[in-house]
C-alpha cells in the first residue's frame, strides 16, 4: 500500500467571500508502515489536509493517490479518528466497533467476533457492554482507535485524537497507541499541534506553515524508537521543531 | 443506618406526594363549597354526581354509549390521525434535514401551512370529505403533522457531522447513513415532537368530534350531554379526556427517558 499526496492545493470561500488559502502545493509520499505525524500550528490547515486525504474533502488542485488510484471519498481503506470520538452514543460499545462490519453486510457472530479482538487490543475487553457516556475520554478514544481498525483499513488517520485529553491520559494514550501500532503495523498519520506529541511517536514529522499551509520541512526522527520522553537526543529534536514551527509562523 | 437513611428517603417520597396533592385537593374542596352555595346541577354538579358518572364507565349514557366505548371511539380515530400524520411528516422532516434542496423547495409551503390552526380546516375538510371518518383523520393528521415535522427537522439537522463522517469513512452508504446514524441519532428530538403531536392530535380529535353530524367519542358526549343539560356528564368527560391525555404523555415520557437517556449523558 501506497499512499501519495500529490500537490494538493485547498482554497475556501468564507461567508464573507473572501478567499482563504488553506493549502498550497503539499506533496507527501508515506510509505508503508510509517508514522508520520503532520504538526503546525492552529490554522495551519493540517485538519483539511488530513480531511482531503481521507476523501472528506476534495482539494481544489492536486489529489490523494492510494496506490496510485485517486481518492475521490471516504473508503473503509482509510481508516478516521475523530478528536471527539465520534462514537454513538445510542451503540453499546461493541456494537461502536464493529459498525464498520455490520455496513459492510458482515454476519452477527463474526462481526462481534471480531470487535470482541480490537476491544481486547486496546485493553476494554471488559466494557463490551457499556454505552460510550459510562467511558472516561480515554477510555472512548481507544474505543474509536478499535472501531477504526476493525474494518483492517491500510491508512489510519488521526485528527488531534488526543486533544481532548487530560495531560497524564495523553501520556499513556500516546504510548498504547505506539504498541497498538507495533502490533498491527498501520500505516498512520496523525494530526497534532503538540511538538512534543510528534518527537514521542512518529517516525517523520511533517511542519507546515501557517495561511497558506505549505511543507515547511520534513523531520526525520531518528532510530531508534519509540524513544522516551526525555533523553538529550529527544530534547534537542524538540528544540529543533519547535524553531521550524516558529519560522513557519513568521516567515509567511 | 441504612434502615435511617431508607426511612428519610421514604418519608421524603410521602411529604413530596402531600405537597403535591395539595392544590387538586384545595380545588376539589372549592368546587363542591361551589357547588352547594350556587346549588344548581345545571351550573355545577356536586362532585358526587360527578363522581357517580365515572364509577359506572361501563353503563350507557343517554344511549349514546358508555365512557369507556366513547374513550376507546376517540383513541381509535387519534391514533389513526396521528400515524397519518407521523407517516408523513417523518420521512419529509428527514429529507429536509438531510437535503438542503429538498428543504428549499418545502420550506415555503410549511411556513405558509404551519400558522393555520387545524380547526380552521373544518369547513374544508368537510366539503371535501364529509362527516365521517377521514374528515376527523385528516384534522388529526394536520395537527400531529407540524409538530412532528419540525422536531424530525430539528432532530436531523442536530446530528453530529462527525456521525456522518465517521460513518462514510467506515463505508457507509447514502441509505445506510440515514437509517443507521442520522434516524437513532435524531430520534430523542423526534420523539419530543411526536409528543406534542400527539397531544395536540388529541386536543385536535375531541374538536373534531364536535363536528355537526358525529355520533360518538368523547367530543361528541361531551356536547351531546350539553344539548340534555348533563352538567355531571360534561365534566366526566373532561376528566377522562384530560386522564387519558396525561396518562399517554407519561408512556410517552417514560419511554423518553429509559430508551434516549444518551441524549442527557452525552453531554
Amino acid at each position: 500500500m501506497k499512499l501519495q499526496v500529490d500537490n494538493v492545493s485547498k482554497r475556501f470561500l468564507t461567508d464573507t467571500g473572501e478567499e482563504v488559502d488553506a493549502l498550497r502545493g503539499v506533496s507527501l509520499d508515506v510509505r508503508e508502515g510509517e508514522f508520520i505525524c503532520i504538526l503546525g500550528p492552529s490554522g495551519c490547515g493540517k485538519t483539511t489536509l488530513l480531511r482531503i486525504i481521507a476523501g472528506l474533502e476534495q482539494p481544489t488542485e492536486g489529489q490523494v493517490l492510494v496506490d496510485g488510484e485517486p481518492v475521490d471519498g471516504p473508503t473503509p481503506r482509510l481508516g478516521m479518528i475523530f478528536q471527539d470520538y465520534s462514537l454513538y452514543p445510542w451503540r453499546r460499545v461493541i456494537d461502536n466497533i464493529s459498525f464498520g462490519l455490520e455496513l459492510a453486510g458482515v454476519e452477527k457472530a463474526a462481526r462481534t467476533a471480531t470487535a470482541r479482538k480490537y476491544l481486547e487490543l486496546v485493553g476494554l475487553g471488559e466494557f463490551a457492554d457499556a454505552f460510550p457516556y459510562e467511558l472516561s475520554g480515554g477510555m472512548r478514544q481507544r474505543v474509536a482507535v478499535a472501531r477504526a481498525l476493525a474494518t483492517d483499513p491500510a491508512v489510519v488517520l488521526m485528527d488531534e485524537p488526543f486533544g481532548a485529553l487530560d495531560a497524564q491520559t495523553r501520556n499513556a494514550m500516546q504510548r498504547e497507541l505506539l504498541e497498538i501500532w507495533e502490533k498491527t503495523k498501520k500505516t498512520v498519520l496523525f494530526v497534532t499541534h503538540s511538538v512534543d506529541e510528534a518527537v514521542f511517536l512518529a517516525d517523520r514529522i511533517v511542519v507546515l506553515t501557517t495561511r497558506p499551509g505549505r511543507i515547511h520541512e520534513v523531520v526525520d526522527v531518528p532510530e531508534p524508537r519509540p524513544g522516551n520522553r526525555t533523553c538529550m537526543s529527544c530534547a534537542d529534536l524538540r528544540r529543533y521543531v519547535l524553531g521550524l514551527i516558529d519560522d513557519g509562523r513568521q516567515g509567511q | 443506618m441504612k434502615e435511617t437513611v431508607q426511612r428519610r428517603r421514604r418519608y421524603q417520597r410521602v411529604a413530596r406526594g402531600l405537597r403535591w396533592a395539595v392544590m387538586p385537593v384545595l380545588f376539589l374542596i372549592a368546587w363542591e363549597i361551589a357547588a352547594i352555595v350556587i346549588n344548581n346541577q345545571f351550573v355545577l354538579p356536586r362532585l358526587e354526581s360527578v363522581a357517580a358518572v365515572l364509577a359506572t364507565p361501563f353503563t350507557s349514557i343517554l344511549g349514546t354509549g358508555s365512557l369507556v366505548e366513547n374513550a376507546l371511539v376517540s383513541l381509535e380515530r387519534v391514533l389513526i390521525g396521528f400515524a397519518v400524520g407521523a407517516a408523513l411528516a417523518i420521512p419529509l422532516g428527514v429529507a429536509m434535514g438531510r437535503w438542503p434542496r429538498v428543504d428549499e423547495l418545502m420550506d415555503p409551503l410549511v411556513q405558509i401551512f404551519r400558522p393555520i390552526p387545524p380547526l380552521a380546516w373544518v369547513p374544508l375538510a368537510l366539503a371535501w370529505f364529509r362527516i365521517g371518518l377521514t374528515s376527523m383523520v385528516f384534522i388529526i393528521a394536520l395537527g400531529s403533522f407540524f409538530p412532528v415535522l419540525l422536531n424530525t427537522l430539528d432532530g436531523v439537522r442536530s446530528v453530529k457531522r462527525t456521525w456522518i463522517e465517521a460513518a462514510m469513512t467506515l463505508g457507509a452508504t447514502e441509505r445506510q447513513i440515514l437509517a443507521k446514524v442520522i434516524l437513532p441519532g435524531a430520534l430523542p428530538t423526534i420523539w419530543t415532537g411526536m409528543r406534542v403531536g400527539f397531544g395536540i392530535a388529541w386536543m385536535c380529535v375531541v374538536a373534531a368530534e364536535m363536528m355537526p353530524g358525529t355520533n360518538s367519542g368523547l367530543g361528541y358526549l361531551i356536547l351531546y350531554s350539553y344539548n340534555f343539560s348533563q352538567v355531571q356528564v360534561i365534566i366526566a368527560g373532561m376528566i377522562v379526556i384530560g386522564l387519558i391525555g396525561l396518562g399517554i404523555d407519561l408512556g410517552l415520557r417514560r419511554v423518553e427517558e429509559r430508551r434516549f437517556r444518551w441524549r442527557e449523558l452525552e453531554r
